[in-house]
């Protein structure tokens, strides 16, 4: 079932649930992707979301009516998948001193430590979608286990690179914020930087693993990352 | 020697801001951008620039700038307090005129007693490379404009010019209207079905006050609060610019052109873009009322607002000089009765 809402003469949300959800996500990516590959007149530019796609446009090049027809044409086709996306390796250290929450995390869900970082990086995660900071993914689904909800204080400061829980969900902080998510690990990749076109490392859909790392492995990769030498590992995700 | 337009003060909030930068917010980047297109268009155009160029937007207390260039041609918009000019004299320049600034003058932007925002633009801009597209400051992500940042004393922002162009200065034939007295109107949604029959009634017939909690990303409003009828969290999408966002406190945010690209507070409604300059110009303490609109009444309202600004810009013309008019008088008149139709 999709709905098409108005947000304000220059927004038009085409939603396709309410829930987080990788079928209700596909769906979005499917109808972003084939907006961006033959964008209907006045389209400014598109946010693809865990259940809805945004399409920004231009209200003197177009109106709701005309570019809700010209979407509606577009929802279903699957063949438009033309950018490739990718499923990146990310490098975390699990150790203490970049895992603030991590015994907390273990011992409300009646795990060891290692259970945690052994289920956290014992899977693929899929980037639903970029938003609430430059860069920051919203990844899932999370090992069942491992799902809690978001801490009672957040916290004012939590560094660049942080690896965090909460919900069905994980993330990685790209620039220092305030944040309310259980801290267990931290990677030492850029996933931000408005020298590099795209900005960002990620894009929604694509798929995010991560291998643990020790610290002295940590270190030497943020060297690496700073001189601009370290590039992160992916593969090509046939769609 | 490279021209500069050196800062002396920064003012509260002084930023670069063309017409913000747009394709990245798949990538979580905000627009930013001018909160009043409106005036920075008409500032632009004003020197002789690209509408669309970025210029200085001055929120709250205005900045002054010593010029260390030959000299420069600029033009305040926005607000009518003009600016001051002390060199060998000082004079007192209106809004909605160009004027040429030499080596050594001082320039300090009145205080705006009628508006929140205002804009001076330079002739020729400035040589400050871009970044993704576009000279707007985002100063959370510390992304364009000046170093990513608001000017402070001590900055020195190069000019693209080595001296103002040879010609007559320019003025507006009619300067607009600040639109206070005006209802800011909207469209209701994208989730006004998360919220209670009488929040939407509320929000259609009470008047609300511009909080102090204001700033370029949302202006949160004073007033009577708005009732959820189900939960307050929804799964994250998409905001756009003028989205009206309730958290669980009730009381309304108005989403401006930093906002964060998605959330998950439900949105009651959403400021038509026609409408945006004038949110943009809302101090605190001003009072809010909204009135609904359908998307096609949106639609011909940002039409009519575009032939406006067009027809304000064809009406550009060549102005008399500032000597011999008394304008601290004049300004001082304008001011004080609140109706401003034109110069003389």
């Amino acid at each position: 079932m999709v709905t098409f809402l108005p947000a304000g003469d220059t927004g038009l949300v085409v939603e396709f649930g309410d829930a987080i959800d990788p079928t209700i996500n596909e769906q979005v990516m499917d109808l972003d992707a084939a907006i961006r590959a033959e964008p209907p007149e006045g389209v400014v530019e598109t946010v693809p979301t865990f259940r809805s796609v945004l399409i920004h446009f231009d209200p003197l090049r177009t109106s709701a009516e005309s570019l809700s027809e010209s979407v509606r044409a577009l929802i279903g086709s699957r063949s438009a998948r033309t950018m490739k996306s990718r499923h990146w390796k990310v490098p975390v250290c699990y150790e203490a001193e970049h895992a603030p929450d991590l015994h907390d995390v273990a011992e409300r869900s009646g795990l060891t430590p290692d259970d945690v970082v052994a289920m956290h990086s014992g899977r693929a995660y899929r980037v639903y979608m970029i938003g609430f900071v430059p860069g920051y993914p919203y990844m899932g689904d999370l090992d069942e286990r491992l799902v809690l909800p978001r801490r009672e204080d957040p916290r004012t400061r939590v560094p660049v690179g942080a690896v965090a829980i909460a919900t069905s969900l994980t993330a990685i902080y790209p620039v220092e914020s305030p944040g309310g998510w259980h801290l267990i690990g931290a990677t030492p990749i850029r996933l931000f930087d408005p020298g590099d076109t795209p900005p960002a490392l990620f894009s929604p859909g694509d798929k995010v693993s991560f291998q643990p790392v020790d610290s002295r492995r940590f270190e030497r990769i943020r060297d690496e990352a700073a001189k601009g030498i370290y590039t992160p590992e992916y593969q090509e995700i046939a769609s | 020697m490279t021209s500069l337009l050196r800062v002396a003060t920064g003012g509260t909030q002084t930023t670069l801001q063309d017409l913000g930068r747009f394709g990245y917010q798949r990538f979580g980047l905000p627009v930013a951008g001018a909160l009043d297109p409106f005036s920075l268009r008409l500032a632009n155009a004003l020197v002789g620039n690209d509408p669309a160029a970025a210029a200085i937007e001055i929120l709250g207390h205005g900045p002054t700038f010593e010029v260390d260039a030959e000299s420069v041609r600029v033009a305040f918009t926005g607000s009518h307090a003009g600016f001051e000019v002390n060199g060998e004299e000082a004079t007192i320049v209106p809004s909605y005129r160009s004027h040429t600034v030499y080596r050594g003058e001082r320039l300090a932007v009145r205080a705006m007693p009628d508006s929140q925002v205002g804009y001076l633009a330079v002739e020729g801009g400035f040589e400050i490379e871009p970044v993704l597209g576009s000279l707007s400051t985002y100063t959370r992500a510390g992304i364009g404009g000046f170093g990513g940042r608001a000017l402070r004393g001590g900055d020195a922002l190069p000019l693209t010019l080595p001296r103002a162009s040879e010609r007559t200065e320019r003025r507006l034939a009619a300067p607009p209207s600040i639109g206070h007295e005006c209802a800011i109107r909207l469209i209701l949604g994208p989730q006004h079905e998360a919220f209670t029959r009488e929040a939407v009634e509320t929000l259609l017939t009470s008047t609300f006050t511009v909080s102090r909690d204001v700033d370029r990303m949302g202006m949160r409003l004073d007033g009577p609060t708005l009732e959820h009828s189900g939960g307050f969290n929804l799964v994250s999408d998409g905001i756009a610019t003028g989205c009206i966002q309730v958290p669980g406190s009730g009381q309304p945010i108005v989403l401006l052109a930093d906002h964060q690209t998605t959330g998950g507070y439900p949105k009651i409604g959403s400021v038509i873009s026609a409408d945006i300059p004038l949110l943009g110009r809302r101090r605190p303490g001003d009072n809010i009322r909204f009135k609904e609109v359908s998307v096609p009444q949106a639609e011909a309202a940002r039409r009519s607002a575009e032939r406006d600004i067009l027809q304000a810009i064809k009406s550009i013309a060549d102005a008399p000089p500032l000597r011999g008019i008394d304008l601290d008088c004049l300004y001082n008149r304008n001011l004080i009765s609140g109706v401003i139709d034109a110069w003389d």
